[in-house]
């Protein structure tokens, strides 16, 4: 059964999808999307942030110039972050510890 | 003052988009059309219009500029025709979906293959059903006249959607004709300013266009909110054409009956041919036949129930397709969508239909008499409808 974040009726919505509010893309979760986890180890890390630059979904989150963990919720399993890393920090292993959807994307907001 | 002018089709078309002074032009030069790119251009380049002219390497990145532009909140007109039209297809859908005010000129051209420059409306038929208007043009007045009324239809609030403006290729795009131009304030003050309701140059309120709609989304309900744009716009027409009477004396209908009241054997026809069957009408109206036509101008949104309205006490109707469209009953569009609008009709007339005209072939004053009369016997039952009739086919 498809949810949807609209709960009025149809002629409410904004004409054309146009979406006026930024940063609708964080509510959208894609982690469940994913049939392999990215796993990380904090002590290999060199913190030379090569993982950050190349995840295409905004999904390794940074501190104080630190490396600091993934965004599970969003992570769809591509597995740049592994291919990049120089030291191995990151390895890609089976989806586990996120519970998974069985509709993918039917989330509410 | 308005005046009087002898302009091609496209000549007329063109000096319209001279007076609405569109902010962005980007098409892509394809016959018959050519000469509203190379014309505009021109005007361009001297100088008389400060529109931003994008040239690009195709009809498909015409369309997609058009929309940029449009979505930027850019008052967008391009024009193109045939195969031309037929490869911007996908950004037609998406032009519509977005709910983008914009307007195209087409000089109906048939679709290849064979290779065939010459008028049909294979082209603007591909496109029936991507959510643009279509409104047809018989002659180059009605052309000029259409495109000045489609941007105030194509931006009217309760539209937002693109509009088309057809006429015939080669026919209407490249023969003169006299007509009337309204003058360049006048054009001005009817079309006004466009203010878009989003527009992703507004810093204020950032915009998104052309989302992703999400696994099982709601695409279901925005293609509904289309459809009900669509049928407003058939109100809207006819607002905007009141007030284009009252700048320029010419009324504009959904359709325009002509002596179609008190008609037992009629015509439906859309474009130049139109003009052919008003001379061949009033001839044999002067016979004393009792013929009558309705010349259809809005084929998107399609006025279903304007038409069985008009047509279901005739007798006999022949509707004339300028394009195939496979129905298994040797017809077009206008044939099966007519039927479709008489369907729920308690009084139906016998409905023949004919093709005509595919990839320019001439239809002649002799063809639409002979149409008339089949209809004329069909309604006093002397003879059985026409399913499949071929006008002016070589055998």
């Amino acid at each position: 059964m498809a949810k949807s974040n609209f709960n009025e009726s149809y002629d409410k919505y904004p004409g054309g999808g146009f979406l006026g509010k930024p940063g609708s893309g964080e509510a959208y979760k894609t982690g469940p999307w994913r049939t392999e986890m990215p796993k990380y180890d904090r002590e290999k890390c060199t913190d030379c942030m090569l993982c950050w630059v190349f995840c295409p979904d905004l999904s390794i989150i940074v501190k104080d110039k630190k490396m600091t963990g993934i965004d599970y919720d969003h992570c769809k399993g591509c597995g740049i972050c592994a291919h990049e890393c120089p030291v191995a920090a990151i390895v890609m292993g089976e989806n586990d510890s996120y519970q998974h959807c069985e509709i993918p994307g039917s989330q509410d907001a | 003052m308005p005046k009087s002018v002898a302009l091609t089709g496209n000549g007329a078309v063109t000096e319209a988009m001279r007076q609405i002074e569109p902010d962005v032009v980007s098409a892509y030069p394809i016959t018959p059309q050519t000469t509203i790119v190379e014309e505009y251009s021109r005007l361009v380049a001297n100088g008389v219009v400060r529109t931003e002219y994008v040239n690009v390497e195709s009809e498909h990145s015409a369309m997609s500029v058009c929309i940029g532009a449009a979505a930027a909140g850019a008052r967008t007109i391009t024009a193109t025709a045939g195969p031309g039209f037929a490869l911007m297809w996908e950004m037609l859908y998406i032009a519509s979906g977005l709910r983008l005010p914009m307007v195209m000129a087409v000089t109906a051209r048939a679709l290849s293959a064979p290779i065939n420059i010459h008028c049909d409306h294979s082209d603007v038929m591909g496109g029936r059903d991507s959510g643009w208007l279509q409104l047809f043009a018989e002659n180059a007045q009605e052309a000029y006249d259409l495109m000045i009324q489609a941007v105030r239809i194509s931006e009217d609030s309760r539209v937002k959607l693109p509009v088309m403006v057809v006429y015939d290729g080669f026919i209407i795009s490249h023969s003169i004709a006299r007509l009337d131009v309204l003058d360049d304030t006048q054009v001005k003050n009817f079309v006004g300013e466009f203010s878009p309701s989003n527009s992703l140059l507004d810093v204020d309120n950032p915009a998104f266009v052309g989302n992703f709609d999400g696994l099982h989304g709601i695409y279901f309900e925005f293609k509904r909110q289309q459809e009900d744009a669509m049928l407003a716009g058939k109100d809207v027409f006819l607002e905007v054409a009141k007030d284009f009477k009252k700048l320029s004396g010419r009324e504009y209908g959904l359709f325009e009956s002509y002596k179609l009241e008190d008609a037992e054997a009629v015509v439906m026809v859309m474009a130049s041919t139109a003009g052919t069957a008003k001379k061949v009408i009033d001839e044999m109206r002067a016979e004393g036949k009792k013929v009558g036509m309705l010349k259809l101008v809005s084929f998107r949104p399609f006025p279903a129930q304007e038409i069985a309205n008009a047509l279901s006490d005739k007798k006999a109707v022949a509707i004339l397709d300028r394009a195939l469209a496979y129905t298994g009953l040797n017809s077009g569009p206008l044939y099966t969508e007519t039927t479709s609008a008489l369907y729920d009709s308690a009084n139906r007339p016998k409905l023949s239909n004919y093709i005509y005209g595919l990839g320019g072939r001439d239809i002649f004053p002799k063809d639409i008499r002979e149409v008339l009369n089949d209809q004329l016997q069909i309604a006093a039952g002397s003879k059985d409808v026409v399913r499949g009739g071929y006008l002016n086919f070589r055998n």
